[in-house]
């Protein structure tokens, strides 16, 4: 989990006049970007493999199912399908092919290639990725604004306190808290169970269409599902987008006030532009730059963050999946979503990495 | 000076450390102005109190099981209520604390030194040591911390302490290599460095005298705010079932536990997890202030 205070140093560091950007130029840089990616993806492949393959005592028991009942017979049908035999690099080369052509090997508990199984739970991590990221975007930006504008104001200090809560929360715990709450009290929210009524699928059946489910509902014009996908959103994306809204309302206060000490705001002020402008179309567009970097680091939070909250909203997605393997000795699973989500959020960093060379102009232009 | 007077040794000593004297002074002086983070020192406080006193301030045996007392609500027998074997929940929560804070503090212990070692042979010697080093922090950074902790205690098969601590400490150590990296690089170049290196001084006498010690305060604010995030993670790992053993008082696996219970007895769960809720709020006011105040540019602005 990283925390805002980092991700905020490590913006303004961006920022400087030393940006690498500013010294190779633009495509130079995104070019060596690009091939330390494709360097960070080897070493990151690489510390999975020594987890899954080097570390534990016996690799073959723990990927033929660890706890349950394995025969000798089985374990020797493991260690020839894994190359447990070979030495160390060439079992790393056997295992960086098949990832590469998309194999993460087969479930033991379900006896299904992982693969298949990590691409029919992704979409739906997804859509509740992308719901709380709105969510957490949207709030997060209004109360960074309201906290820099009123800075030290009561209503500032409560801001920042109130950001320092949202870190500070287990997600976890709060998650369960507001379904005893929302649901178990007031009763205003449909049980944790999923991200469906699955009666009401039952007598409305989707079609799948783009395998997203608010998606295929809006096509198709399913209203009643449509509203019991929306309903069941809500808690869950709440709960995800709390860490990420304090660490947006953060970076847009800081970045807002130091815009606001500019030269150019002051003499804009001087001038007697009203303040509506000076906020909004001065302050609030050049703060945008780190802000927008921000939310690209929040998606790597939300890998985190899907973990706990899917598994106590029973989210059909990659976390839940994940724990699920965890609490059934499904190794071969676990390692494939490790897999996938440390691969996700080394692209997302580089692409967030790229995308404030775009957005700065005075990076860009250079 | 072969023979230190005795005589007006505190005023001796106050004269040679002057200066720390009143840096200690203002940072006393600031904290008293920070009120929030005051709480967060005193919420701190009251939770390690709170654990070590752990044996003489609980009531009951941590882990006996009494099936004659299942499900109590909060009383001024069980002040937390007790769980579904009949423990009692404010003994264990007092427990848990122990567990957590000690692995907060190894955590921290293991990562801060070799992320210090780290970083400064990168920093110091600069060139293909630092690159190398670097590019293996980012691998690490690379992948999403909890993620990484999760595949690990998986693959070690057991739930310990030691399995716990090695898992978060994995992730955790490259953020420190990285800014004692960037601190050493700024004070290699300092004149006084320059000074020792020309009189004599050897890299581990410059190491050791000049450029550790002015690592130590950015250490520390970082520490503070790293703190909190390692014991969530510590609990959360416990809430999905890897870390701390099944039965150990922990205070995510005591709300893993109380979640089937929590519709009718909300208690079991609500008493851990605002543990956990005061000790990191406290640690993050704590570091929040603390940066405010070891920080001479955050100084100047405030």
């Amino acid at each position: 989990m990283q925390h805002s205070r980092e991700i905020q140093k490590a913006i303004w560091a961006r920022s400087s006049i030393l940006h690498p950007i500013l010294i190779l130029g633009f495509t130079t840089y995104v070019i060596r970007r690009l091939i330390l990616l494709v360097f960070v993806v080897l070493g990151v492949t690489f510390l999975v493999f020594t987890i899954a393959v080097l570390i534990p005592k016996d690799p073959a028991f723990l990927w033929a199912g660890g706890l349950q009942h394995v025969s000798e017979q089985q374990l020797e049908i493991v260690r020839r399908a894994y190359h447990l035999r070979d030495p160390w690099y060439i079992q790393y080369l056997w295992y960086l092919s098949k990832i590469l052509r998309g194999d993460f090997g087969i479930s033991p508990v379900r006896n299904v290639p992982i693969a298949g199984e990590l691409a029919a739970y992704l979409p739906q991590s997804i859509e509740l990725g992308c719901f709380s990221l709105m969510l957490s975007t949207i709030i997060g930006i209004m109360i960074g604004i309201i906290s820099a504008v009123r800075k030290n104001t009561l209503v500032d200090h409560m801001v920042r306190l109130d950001a320092l809560l949202m870190v500070s929360l287990p997600a976890f715990w709060i998650g369960l808290v507001m379904q005893l709450v929302f649901y178990y009290r007031l009763g205003w929210f449909p049980d944790p169970g999923g991200n469906v009524n699955l009666a009401l699928l039952f007598l409305y059946p989707l079609q799948t269409i783009t395998s997203f489910k608010v998606l295929d509902a809006l096509i198709t014009g399913n209203w009643m599902i449509l509203l019991s996908l929306l309903q069941h959103l809500i808690l869950p994306g709440l709960v995800m987008s709390f860490y990420t809204t304090a660490m947006i309302a953060r970076m847009t206060r800081s970045s807002m006030l130091e815009v606001m000490s500019q030269d150019y705001v002051r003499t804009a002020r001087a001038y007697g532009l009203p303040e509506r402008i000076v906020v909004y179309r001065m302050a609030l567009k050049n703060a945008m730059i780190p802000t927008t970097t921000t939310i690209g680091l929040a998606v790597g939070w939300l890998l985190t963050g899907s973990v706990v909250v899917e598994t106590i909203f029973y989210w059909p997605g990659l976390g839940r999946y994940a724990v699920n393997a965890i609490q059934s000795y499904d190794f071969p699973a676990l390692i494939g979503y490790v897999m996938i989500a440390s691969l996700m959020y080394a692209t997302a960093n580089l692409l967030v990495d790229v995308l404030y060379g775009f957005l700065d102009p005075r990076i860009k232009q250079g | 000076m072969e023979n230190p007077r005795p005589v007006g040794w505190i005023e001796r000593w106050r004269s040679e450390n002057e200066s720390r004297l009143r840096e200690i002074g203002l940072a006393m002086y600031l904290l008293r102005k920070n009120p929030l983070s005051l709480v967060g020192l005193v919420m701190v406080l009251g939770i390690i109190v709170m654990s070590i006193l752990a044996p003489v301030l609980a009531t009951h045996d941590p882990m006996s099981v009494n099936l004659s007392e299942q499900f109590q609500p909060p009383s001024w027998k069980h002040y937390f209520g007790t769980d579904d074997l009949g423990m009692d929940i404010y003994s264990r929560v007092l427990y848990a604390g122990v567990y957590d804070l000690s692995v907060g503090l190894i955590v921290l212990v293991v990562s801060t030194s070799v992320g210090t070692i780290i970083g400064v042979v990168a920093g110091y010697f600069g060139g293909k040591t630092d690159e190398v080093l670097m590019r293996i922090s980012d691998v690490f950074l690379a992948c999403p911390g909890l993620v990484l902790a999760m595949a690990f205690s998986a693959a070690m098969e057991s739930r310990s302490l030691e399995v716990l601590v090695f898992a978060i400490a994995i992730r955790n150590w490259p953020s420190y290599a990285r800014l004692v990296r960037g601190q050493t690089l700024t004070i290699r170049e300092q004149q006084y460095v320059e000074a020792a290196r020309a009189s004599g001084a050897s890299s581990w006498q410059i190491l050791a005298r000049h450029i550790i010690p002015n690592c130590i305060s950015p250490i520390i604010i970082n520490a503070t705010l790293d703190t909190g995030r390692i014991i969530l993670t510590a609990a959360t790992l416990s809430f999905i079932g890897l870390g701390a053993p099944p039965g150990t008082p922990e205070w995510g696996r005591m709300v893993a536990d109380g979640r089937v219970y929590m519709q009718y007895d909300p208690w079991i769960i609500l008493c851990p997890g605002l543990m956990i809720v005061i000790t990191v709020l406290g640690l993050n006011l704590l570091g929040d202030g603390l940066r405010d105040i070891l920080d001479p540019r955050a100084r100047i602005q405030a």
